[in-house]
């Protein structure tokens, strides 16, 4: 499928550029920006929560911590019982802190798995549409579109405020 | 439901005056990482030099022994640890402004947190050096490792040192993930303004980011879920670090007071430290738009806070000491206030609870020269805070016979000196490739670029 990108000097034009082709029914868009904006957020889906399923990774990592947590100092404890002072061979307390400990490692793993799962990084396979003043000060939005559709498109773009659009 | 400090909302300006453009921040990052200057490469050889003499000491240890650190009963722990404590603290301060700050919403942190927690990493870096120069044969080190020998005997998991090993290599490990994670968009935009091998390395490091909306999605959300699994990180770190001492029955040491008189030491010496490596570094960089006097007197009311919590717990120390009846516990806290290490005890004092007192003033607090001066007494009473818990604790216990008294030695000061030069090889290096100010979070507190007013 052909793209469409159209490079924006300015973030209320750019989002206003979204919302037109929202309006007109153009599903797939994407935006690039230089900082992350609500604005584009609220466009693009038309209710701004950013829903992101890397929560969901942090929290079996982070479950999967305790357990392991628990399970190692509980296992390893009771294989080889060394009775000190009359105390409990299993005793919880010290095992909260490696728990813990583990908790907060493998759940900030997991989470670092979701992001590259979920943003598809590494990408390292360079991008055509993608523009280098993306990463300064310039918005993008990006549109693919049937060959029949792009004319419209980028009379939208450009009549939105678009600087530049590029086939 | 919008994140925390990373919204559009209508951006106070963090510069007085005219407010700088994204261009602007993108311009001054990059100048950062020009080719150094004679004064850089001045700098790193004169601490490469006394790193190398850091080393030749490490050297002479290992080959000569123990000995050589000046180690014998009863203080078998003494400056290696001390450090080690002192390194730990060190990296606190980052996490907060990294972390902390960010779940508070802060938004004067966005332009100094960078450097903060580069100062983490490299702080529990030294730190991490610290238990390896002290066990001895650091060649065993793996032995620290949870895994099970060929008798299937496992770490005891009721010890507080197994305790460290776990909390500092969480705390490691978390705190990377967390600086390479905010450092990625920034890491682009550096690709896109470089060229040739430049270009490439910078391309690798930044994994293919281009700042869609769908990747702006899934990071913010990762990186607020981190910054929440820092937060309660950093305050189990000290604590576990505190309890390294507290678990054991030494007078002195065997209290319930440690574990926040810890973490709150090592906030306040991290802020000090803070302080020392921005200070210079807005210099050189000419950062003053981005790190100006809102943000020296927000860090200076931060170390004056915590210097006040640090002297209540040095009053509860003594109170604890006194009303507990305990004569030995008494004994050996007198020992601090007029024995063999009392004038390092008053020193304590004066760095940690006087000096910091001179922050009531806002001309101090925005006086460069006083701000610096009151940081570099505050790492100097932090460190021998630490050291008058150790060392005269161990030489005071219960019993006369096991009293003494520990003299450091030229290779133990030799190591530890060599520490800092590890510490600053590595900051200055750092902030000669990387990014030490954030672009993308700096962006996000300047305002936006738009044509028709505000997109709200």
């Amino acid at each position: 499928m052909p793209a469409v990108v159209g490079v924006f000097a300015h973030v209320d034009t750019a989002s206003r550029a979204v919302r037109e082709l929202r309006a007109r029914g153009v599903r797939s868009i994407a935006t690039y920006s230089p900082v992350p904006l609500d604005d584009f957020e609220e466009a693009l889906t038309g209710h701004g929560l950013p829903r992101s399923p890397v929560r969901l990774f942090t929290l079996v990592g982070a479950l999967t911590g305790t357990a392991a947590g628990f399970a190692l100092t509980i296992w390893s404890s009771i294989k080889w019982r060394l009775i000190v002072g009359g105390k409990p061979v299993v005793s919880i307390p010290p095992f909260v802190v490696i728990a813990f400990e583990l908790t907060i490692l493998l759940g900030g793993l997991c989470t670092l798995l979701g992001l590259l799962v979920t943003a598809r990084l590494p990408s390292l396979r360079g991008s055509g549409r993608y523009d280098a003043r993306f990463s300064v000060d310039r918005f993008g939005v990006e549109v693919t579109c049937d060959v029949a559709e792009q004319a419209a498109v980028e009379e939208i773009l450009r009549r939105a405020g678009a600087e530049e659009v590029r086939a | 439901m919008s994140q925390p400090g990373r919204s559009d909302a209508p951006a106070r300006p963090i510069a007085g005056g005219a407010s700088p453009t994204f261009a602007d921040v993108n311009q001054v990052v990059l100048r950062s990482l020009d080719f150094p200057t004679p004064t850089y490469f001045g700098w790193m050889s004169l601490i490469a030099l006394v790193l190398a003499g850091g080393i030749t000491c490490w050297v002479l240890q290992v080959y000569f022994g123990m000995g050589m650190a000046g180690k014998r009963n009863p203080q078998m722990w003494a400056m290696y640890i001390t450090t080690f404590v002192f390194w730990i603290g060190i990296g606190h301060a980052g996490t907060l402004i990294s972390a902390i700050l960010y779940l508070f919403r802060a938004r004067w942190r966005t332009s100094i947190y960078r450097g903060s927690e580069a100062m983490t990493i490299f702080a529990v870096m030294t730190a991490g050096l610290f238990p390896i120069i002290h066990a001895g044969r650091m060649w065993l080190a793996y032995w620290l490792i949870p895994y099970p020998s060929e008798r299937f005997l496992w770490p005891a998991f009721r010890s507080p040192l197994v305790w460290d090993v776990f909390a500092i290599s969480t705390y490691l490990t978390i705190s990377a993930v967390f600086f390479v994670v905010g450092m990625v968009p920034d890491i682009a935009a550096l690709r896109d303004a470089a060229t040739g091998w430049k270009r490439r390395i910078y391309g690798l490091l930044a994994l293919g980011w281009r700042g869609s909306d769908r990747q702006w999605r899934h990071y913010r959300r990762a990186y607020g879920l981190l910054a929440a699994l820092a937060t309660p990180l950093v305050v189990s770190v000290h604590s576990v670090v505190s309890w390294d001492f507290a678990m054991a029955l030494v007078p002195g040491w065997h209290s319930t007071l440690f574990a926040p008189f810890f973490v709150d030491g090592a906030i306040f010496s991290g802020f000090a430290m803070v302080l020392i490596l921005l200070i210079p570094m807005r210099h050189y960089f000419n950062l003053y738009p981005y790190i100006t006097e809102r943000h020296l007197d927000a860090m200076a009311k931060l170390i004056l806070v915590t210097g006040l919590v640090l002297t209540y717990f040095y009053a509860c120390e003594g109170f604890t000491a006194w009303y507990s009846g305990e004569h030995i516990e008494r004994a050996s806290y007198l020992f601090k206030w007029v024995g063999v290490y009392a004038p390092w005890w008053w020193l304590q004092i004066f760095c940690n609870s006087v000096a910091p007192l001179v922050l009531f003033w806002r001309r101090a607090r925005v006086h460069v020269p006083t701000l610096y001066a009151v940081s570099i007494l505050v790492l100097i009473g932090m460190w021998f805070e630490r050291f008058n818990i150790i060392v005269p604790g161990l030489g005071h216990g219960f019993y006369p016979y096991t009293f003494g008294a520990y003299v450091p030695t030229p290779v133990d000061t030799g190591i530890i000196i060599g520490s800092f030069a590890w510490f600053f090889i590595l900051f200055m290096g750092f902030i000669k490739v990387l990014p030490s100010v954030s672009i993308v979070e700096v962006k996000e507190t300047i305002p936006h670029p738009v044509r028709d007013g505000h997109p709200h």
